[in-house]
């Protein structure tokens, strides 16, 4: 680590003291509300406040809807994480080839990042329209038919982890391509003298080299799917039908916000904040590297 | 035709056919938004100009009032960006060029921070900023996003990778530590400063939950949330102004992407892989 070269006792304290006022009042000071709200029954407004203990976590461990709101996060998040990262990971390949006009490419597969979750939820939501979307009309050339694609359950989970992997591609595959750039082309070169195919190349050596960012890219798209869909969702399906797209952080707003019960709310707050705690912890003990939560 | 020349073609295409299949989605959205409503439910869809653009653009920024949502969702991303940028260039060069008592304890305080994103504290925060009296404001808007832990960090590990006989010289020199900052580093900083803008200003502009809680009448309302009013009614939709709003609400951000896309490769992307 650097060596220290100003010397005073007051001025490093004076140049943090913004940063550290903000962070203290607007992230550790709400947190630590949010476990003490966990313990309470908020009456309407909060103008009423009873200390109930553990019975709001109890209450969300006996809820059916709840345990359904967790495993359909689950499940959506492993879609986005593998079907994202693999698709990612594919066009990242093909754009690092050495072929004229790369950079231009680039550009062109890494857009997407500048897109909003409530942009992303807004086209494919129009897309996938009964009636006049493309996607329905293209659907029914090749088989006749057109599927309500926001009125069954198990098709609104599709499009909205269609929609949530095409807004985050370009973030991956930025973060793939910086990876690919640093891979050691003399290693693949040796590989192939010692006759290893195109295949085995990638999977023994590139796929391999590749894999401390491949960690990177799991937990920050995990942290993505858990918080950033709540745009896509709200926009595109409100959590329905039938609570099939009602995620963590929807369910969440809809108790907090909705139906005002402030302390259940914050409970949910507390087992996503475990969640992301558990999921840091898991990167910190692997690579010892930083986690970077897309901007907060 | 020769084994390399057939490989280069083939990878052509295939770029080309990953380029058009991404960018489809919004080729589609810009077509619509320039079709009238009978154009939109033609039967089978068209896909091209339609006569309406001026109208349905016009309609998304007047009536809509997009053009207002854009400019406050405009002032709140610069005024984060800005503030976030000089408040980790602070932060560090407090963490890289000075001792003091549990530094790195101060340093994982603000990193500890990375873990809680403010749609967890969604309920605590609105109490909080409630009770301050900051409700409709930007001052509510940008508050809580002023510091950042990943500023601070991206900022510290630059530092840390600048030599330090420069620090020297500019002690010999006699220049002050800020003087030091203002002539040396931030000039040595370019690519993270580029890079961290571009991630602070696309992430205050697809704010959506924090101003959808906390904004309640429309005068302070950003541009993502009032995107999401124009879908509110589902069954009177009129999409080609919707579409003509999506096409509004990504435009600044794409273009910030543009401009400053290759400080974020450098000074982030691979700033990750050393």
């Amino acid at each position: 680590m650097y060596k220290a070269k100003f010397k005073s006792k007051w001025l490093p304290y004076v140049l943090m003291a913004p940063t550290l006022a903000i962070l203290v009042l607007f992230l550790y000071y709400p947190l630590v509300q949010t476990f003490r709200l966990s313990f309470y029954r908020v009456a309407f407004l909060g103008l009423k406040k009873k200390f109930i203990g553990i019975a709001n976590y109890i209450d969300l461990a006996k809820n059916p809807d709840y345990l359904h709101t967790i495993l359909t996060t689950l499940l959506i998040a492993a879609a986005i994480v593998i079907i994202g990262l693999s698709v990612s990971l594919a066009i990242a390949l093909l754009a690092n080839q050495k072929v004229r006009g790369a950079r231009v490419y680039r550009i062109l597969l890494i857009w997407p990042y500048a897109l909003s979750p409530a942009v992303a939820g807004v086209i494919w939501l129009f897309m996938f329209s009964p009636g006049f979307g493309i996607v329905n009309y293209l659907l029914s050339l090749v088989t006749g038919h057109e599927l309500n694609w926001l009125g069954d359950p198990h098709l609104a989970v599709i499009l909205v982890i269609v929609a949530s992997i095409w807004k985050n591609i370009g973030y991956n595959i930025v973060f793939y391509l910086a990876a690919l750039q640093n891979v050691n082309t003399e290693i693949l070169e040796a590989a192939a003298i010692d006759g290893a195919g195109p295949w085995k190349r990638f999977w023994s050596v590139t796929f391999y080299l590749l894999s401390p960012m491949t960690f990177f890219l799991l937990i920050t798209n995990i942290t993505y799917s858990f918080f950033d869909l709540f745009g896509t969702v709200d926009i595109m399906t409100k959590g329905g039908p039938m609570d099939a797209t009602n995620v963590m952080i929807y369910n969440l707003y809809r108790d907090g916000f909705q139906y005002y019960k402030t302390g259940s709310a914050s409970a949910q707050s507390v087992i996503l904040f475990f969640g992301v705690v558990i999921l840091t912890i898991i990167q910190f003990r692997t690579s010892g590297r930083h986690v970077y939560y897309g901007g907060a | 035709m020769n084994r390399k020349l057939r490989q280069t073609i083939f990878t052509h295409i295939g770029l080309i056919l990953v380029a058009f299949i991404l960018m489809a989605p919004v080729l589609f959205a810009f077509s619509k938004s320039t079709q009238t409503t009978a154009q939109i439910y033609h039967y089978p869809p068209t896909i091209g100009f339609g006569t309406s653009i001026v109208k349905n653009y016009a309609t998304a920024w007047n009536e809509f009032k997009l053009g207002l949502y854009m400019k406050n969702s405009f002032i709140i991303a610069i005024i984060v960006t800005v503030a976030k940028t000089i408040l980790s260039l602070l932060t560090g060069l407090a963490l890289v060029y000075f001792d003091f008592p549990l530094k790195a304890w101060v340093f994982y305080f603000i990193l500890f921070t990375l873990m809680m994103p403010t749609q967890i504290l969604i309920v605590a925060l609105f109490d909080l900023v409630s009770k301050m009296g900051m409700g409709n404001s930007y001052a509510a808007l940008t508050m809580p996003f002023l510091a950042s832990a990943t500023g601070v960090f991206l900022f510290r590990q630059h530092f840390s990778s600048i030599p330090g006989s420069l620090a020297d010289a500019a002690r010999v020199d006699g220049a002050g530590p800020i003087r030091f900052l203002w002539s040396v580093l931030i000039p040595m900083s370019w690519n993270t400063i580029g890079a961290l803008a571009l991630i602070q200003f696309i992430y205050m502009w697809n704010q959506y939950l924090w101003p959808l809680v906390i904004i309640r009448e429309g005068a302070r309302q950003v541009i993502q949330v009032g995107l999401r009013s124009m879908t509110a009614q589902q069954d009177v939709t009129n999409w080609g102004v919707v579409m003509a709003g999506a096409i509004l609400a990504m435009l600044p951000p794409l273009i910030v992407f543009l401009l400053l896309h290759e400080q974020f490769t450098k000074g982030f992307a691979l700033g990750r892989e050393k």
